[in-house]
């Protein structure tokens, strides 16, 4: 397909279609375990509760380049995860767009947890309560009464990690390198350009891109919110 | 044979303790007290939704609660209806979703109503394809008394489902209750501390306070009974 040059270089939309690409994959991704996590976190208390709240928001404050060193030392070629992934299924992450997905994924997560996690226990648990009382199981009573009614914050939850992915780099850069075309995400690409004695006009279209994109997320965002929403509380 | 008998004694952390025994012999029995009584607890321990420490709870022949056994049905299979004082509808579902519910799901063995019978007998038909918060109090609750109907309940228990109701509105809902329960003469537990509700819908009432069975009667008998007359 041929891309309108006038707006962006062939290698801008590049860096657009692999950035979309990565923020979409690492959101849908992350989504049913942070449903998971969420309901979890809102619903149960148990031993050592504490101890998964910290870690689902540890990405949250330690630098994303901490977390891209560990992943990088995790799931290289010779590390623990990554030798088995290679050497058994051949799957490849680190240095790939596959590695950049998962570094969004892993710093974006605590924002989709939390969101969803404030959904859940905006729902009054007695809806489930009231479910299970007219013949619905546990799961089912999750699956058509407890989803439904925490859509919003779902989708809240998912937008924001989207977002949270369009931005991703520092541990983007350490875990998937700056590869033109492969791994060079929008804000890589910016950061590229910025570097190179002509490359400030480039990266000023790509800013605006990057500001028109999170734009988009958050009006998307507020009207698929806004679109359906129950009354949760009995 | 009794429809349902109840021998659970339970100590919250608070240190209210429950300890109650009672069987339902009639089709509509008033289980009266006063609030922080224990009624809701009791409903709560026949429907699942709350366990006892100790005792057993039978329903026809059938053992929903055996603590010394280790036998403790869940809610779902329980077969029991439940009508909450808040009506509890699905707020993202439409009323006729909402009836649909619980009659999609209903335990095969259970009884099986009919959905239009159901929608004439509680004059919902209007009403099928609003959402709950379009709905006022009384219609609300004739359409949670459908839901729970509809699940094919073999007992129906009903937590002062008119307490959120002004005085002409309870009249004229428990009249549906009443045609309904003659309707499909299903057993049902009614929770209440209003003795209007008691003369006008008890055949047997079960008075309970502070955890405790003080009486059962017929309404006259067990009103006079009641210390907060």
């Amino acid at each position: 397909m041929e891309l309108p040059s006038a707006l962006l270089t062939p290698t801008e939309w590049i860096a657009l279609r692999l950035s979309l690409q990565v923020a979409l994959c690492s959101a849908l991704v992350s989504l049913p375990f942070a449903i998971f996590a969420g309901y979890l976190l809102a619903r149960f208390q148990f031993l050592g509760k504490w101890l998964v709240e910290v870690l689902i928001d540890l990405p949250l404050v330690l630098p994303p380049v901490v977390s891209g060193y560990l992943l990088l030392v995790s799931f290289g070629p010779h590390g623990p995860i990554g030798s088995i992934l290679s050497g058994w299924l051949g799957i490849k992450i680190v240095f790939t767009w596959l590695g950049a997905a998962m570094a969004s994924a892993v710093v974006s997560f605590p924002l989709m947890v939390r969101a969803i996690r404030l959904a859940f226990q905006g729902v009054d648990p007695r809806f489930e309560m009231a479910a299970r009382g007219l013949g619905a199981g546990r799961l089912r009573a999750f699956f058509t009464v407890a989803l439904p009614l925490a859509r919003r914050g779902l989708v809240a939850g998912f937008m924001l990690a989207f977002a949270r992915s369009l931005g991703e780099f520092g541990a983007t850069i350490m875990v998937a390198g700056n590869i033109e075309g492969r791994t060079r995400t929008i804000p890589l690409a910016i950061y590229t350009l910025t570097n190179q004695p002509d490359g400030m006009g480039g990266a000023w279209r790509l800013v605006g891109l990057s500001i028109l994109l999170a734009c988009a997320a958050l009006v998307a965002s507020e009207w698929l919110e806004r679109r359906h929403s129950p009354d949760v509380r009995a | 044979m009794s429809v349902l008998r109840f021998r659970c004694q339970h100590r919250y952390p608070g240190g209210f303790r429950l300890d109650v025994e009672f069987d339902v012999n009639h089709r509509f029995t008033v289980l009266f007290g006063p609030s922080g009584s224990g009624k809701t607890s009791v409903l709560n321990m026949i429907a699942g939704f709350l366990h006892p420490q100790r005792g057993t709870i039978h329903l026809e022949n059938r053992t929903l609660l055996d603590t010394s056994l280790g036998v403790s049905l869940p809610p779902e299979k329980r077969r029991v209806g439940v009508v909450f004082q808040d009506s509890l509808l699905f707020p993202h579902l439409t009323v006729e979703g909402n009836l649909r519910y619980g009659q999609r799901r209903r335990d095969k063995r259970g009884r099986r109503l009919d959905f239009s019978r159901a929608v004439d007998v509680l004059e919902v038909g209007p009403l099928l394809r609003r959402f709950p918060r379009n709905l006022s109090g009384g219609e609300r609750q004739r359409v949670a008394l459908g839901r729970a109907l509809l699940s094919g309940p073999e007992l129906l228990l009903m937590d002062e489902p008119l307490a959120s109701l002004d005085v002409p509105l309870r009249d004229r809902v428990l009249a549906y209750l009443e045609r309904a329960v003659a309707e499909w003469n299903i057993p049902t537990l009614f929770v209440t501390h209003a003795q209007a509700e008691v003369r006008r819908a008890a055949e047997w009432v079960v008075l309970l306070q502070e955890g405790r069975l003080t009486g059962a009667g017929t309404p006259d008998e067990a009103l006079s009974l009641a210390p907060h007359r």
